[in-house]
């Protein structure tokens, strides 16, 4: 997937050139390890420090809207398939227009859990760098070699919209789609958990919380002006570590989310305290498939099920 | 009382640390790293368990152990029927004598930096106060610094004492023990720890090793002499802060952080009233009554974090910087923001 920058480079440098957008959304070398850093590019300086490898997690549509409410400029945006269908989010919801994008899409092949690899290596990392299949990590004098496929974010192990859905311009060819993956093996295995356990486990999953909201920051679907947690004039939620707050907050971003996640990874991904976040967004996920056919963000000429109405529905 | 210049020093044999914990834990509420996944964190030590000193740092910031997340400061009652409705009452705090046992010297040195807000002629904090001067702080001497560490261009370093009651210096099958304060011969005494030792130079030489182990280094020495101004309104925070979320967690796990927020919380006819960790990165933190936000994009609180650390804290107290070079905020930043960049853009910065 490295070998995706030169053409990424190229492709935004010549829309830069010809006027066609104003500003480049991409990545940065970031300065720790397996991170990179989201970053916009207008100049041709600006495009050499662009990157692309397995460690850009974070979802790029929350830059289109969330912190530039008032961009008027054309934005050319690199989309993996998730940043993809987060777009189309956007623009189904009249976040953003179709026309003010270009959209550089990027055929996926996953992106590495770099906790994953904190936890296998065991010691300081200095530095990891990828070829092809693998991925290479680094200490003093140490050195280790680890399968990708075997380091992959767990939502990008059972992604199967790897390919971006809507795009101007592809910077490879398509990949191959994952086949026969059991998307939701976790769900079930917690549905059918009686109520008390699934109550232990949530409130397990949530103790290390810190109240940060980095998982909602890192939401392209939490583009709310005012969340509900943070509202005042009267506030709904209580402001300590209070589990009941804390739960609430999940459980409601999780509710907000239905219909609307693309199983993208960043709340996990940007979690400080390793939350699987995700537990919750996947029930929603899991629900919406099996009652409507629904996957959020595949087509811009649907509308979602829950802001529509078929009789066909299930009550 | 710092002792100065009367460097003592003790051997503390490995093979006895069971047996010394469990000593110290007769006068003292102990606290220490445990480790939890894939990261230590400090809690208070149950009986029997012990301090892991075999970490490189907690992942949050020990600072809670004397400033929680949330802390109740009063308690009312609200049945008009009760003797004391409506009567603030202070809530029963434990400020019995505690030891933090193998706290990294960054981190004690931090809250040095925090007294400086809690602590003044003007005003103290009785909260913050009475829990710090409660806590003997045991610092653990860093022999292997990490590459995301700066502290020796933050004011600080890996065998800093200052902040610090006791370095232990781990020498393989016995730690030193250097006394700094009274408070750390105190603790000394209940440990029965006696073993005295001329360890200076085997100290010393273990320092200058540890100190050319960091490799990471900020520049702070034009912090001072910019103009306020022109650091304010300088180009570079939108590139700088693009990339930003707005989540606190570089607030929640900084150790040298220490905005509060005051909340009131009513269940029944009970309540109480607490305050809370905040954070400069939300729009909340900022919000008038009238609605209007004068930190109302997330450039601005990027901004604020680091013009607050890195120069209104400079200008104010004349002490450096607001940063111990723990390197939390780098590790942990989900899109990596990275102070050591930042400063020294601030501080090469012509305008």
């Amino acid at each position: 997937m490295i070998e995706y920058i030169n053409k990424i480079k190229e492709i935004s440098e010549r829309l830069l050139k010809e006027g066609i957008v104003d500003i480049i959304i991409g990545f940065r070398k970031g300065t720790m390890p397996m991170m990179n850093e989201p970053c916009f590019a207008k100049s041709p300086e600006d495009i050499k420090n662009l990157v692309w490898d397995s460690n850009c997690g974070i979802n790029l549509a929350n830059y289109l809207t969330n912190y530039s409410a008032d961009r008027k400029e054309k934005i050319g945006i690199i989309a993996k398939g998730c940043d993809s269908r987060n777009i189309v989010n956007h623009i189904i919801e009249n976040k953003i227009k179709r026309d003010q994008l270009f959209i550089i899409g990027v055929p996926c092949k996953g992106m590495v859990d770099r906790r994953k690899i904190v936890s296998i290596f065991e010691r300081e990392i200095k530095e990891v760098t990828e070829e092809k299949n693998k991925i290479i990590v680094k200490s003093d004098g140490f050195e280790k070699i680890l399968k990708k496929a075997e380091v992959l974010q767990e939502n990008c192990a059972i992604c199967i919209h790897r390919n971006p859905v809507v795009y101007d311009e592809l910077v490879a060819d398509l990949v191959e789609e994952q086949k026969d993956v059991d998307r939701y093996e976790d769900v079930r295995r917690i549905e059918a958990m009686p109520v008390e356990k699934k109550y232990k486990l949530f409130d397990d999953l949530l103790s290390a919380c810190i109240r940060c909201y980095a998982c909602r920051n890192a939401c392209p679907l939490c583009y709310c002006p005012t969340c509900f947690v943070d509202e005042s004039r009267p506030q709904w939620v209580g402001k300590s570590i209070n589990p009941v707050d804390i739960r609430t907050f999940h459980f409601l971003r999780a509710f907000h989310c239905a219909g609307r996640c693309t199983d993208c990874g960043a709340c996990e991904s940007a979690c400080p305290m390793d939350i699987k976040v995700r537990t919750f967004t996947k029930k929603l996920e899991k629900d919406c498939f099996e009652l409507y056919g629904w996957e959020a963000g595949m087509s811009l000429d649907e509308r979602p099920p829950l802001d529509t109405y078929k009789f066909d529905y299930p009550d | 009382m710092n002792l100065g210049y009367t460097m003592k020093v003790v051997r503390i044999d490995k093979k006895n640390w069971v047996g010394d914990i469990e000593n110290l834990s007769r006068s003292y509420r102990l606290f220490g790293p445990v480790k939890d996944d894939n990261f230590h964190r400090f809690e208070e030590l149950d009986k029997d368990k012990l301090p892991d000193l075999d970490y490189f740092n907690t992942r949050l910031s020990p600072k809670s152990i004397v400033y929680p997340q949330s802390e109740t400061m009063f308690e009312y009652c609200l049945d008009e029927r009760k003797k004391d409705h409506h009567v603030m009452k202070e809530a029963s705090k434990d400020y019995s004598q505690r030891a933090v046992i193998g706290i990294r010297p960054c981190d004690a040195a931090a809250f040095l930096l925090v007294k400086r807000n809690f602590d003044t002629p003007e005003c103290k904090d009785p909260y913050w106060v009475k829990a710090y001067e409660a806590t003997t702080f045991v610092g653990l001497a860093c022999n292997n610094p990490h590459s995301a560490c700066f502290c020796t261009t933050a004011g600080c370093g890996p065998f800093h004492e200052d902040g610090l009651d006791i370095l232990l210096i781990d020498a393989g099958n016995h730690y030193f023990a250097k006394i700094i304060t009274s408070k750390g011969e105190n603790l000394l005494k209940a440990a029965g720890w006696d073993t005295k030792v001329d360890a200076g130079k085997e100290i010393e030489s273990m320092k200058q090793n540890a100190e050319t182990g960091i490799t990471s280094f900020i520049a702070t020495n034009k912090l001072k002499d910019k103009i306020t101004a022109d650091l304010f309104d300088a180009p570079f925070w939108e590139d700088m802060a693009f990339a930003c979320i707005n989540c606190g967690t570089c607030t929640y796990a900084c150790p040298t952080c220490w905005c509060f927020d005051i909340q009131d919380e009513v269940h029944g006819c009970s309540g109480t009233r607490m305050r809370n960790w905040d954070s400069c990165m939300y729009p909340l933190f900022t919000l008038h009554g009238s609605g209007y936000n004068p930190r109302n994009t997330g450039m601005q609180r990027v901004r604020q974090r680091f013009m607050h650390k890195l120069k209104y804290y400079v200008d104010k107290y004349d002490n450096g910087i607001q940063c111990v070079g723990c390197g939390r905020c780098v590790s942990l930043c989900p899109v990596n923001i990275d102070i050591r960049k930042i400063c020294n853009t601030m501080n090469s910065y012509e305008k």
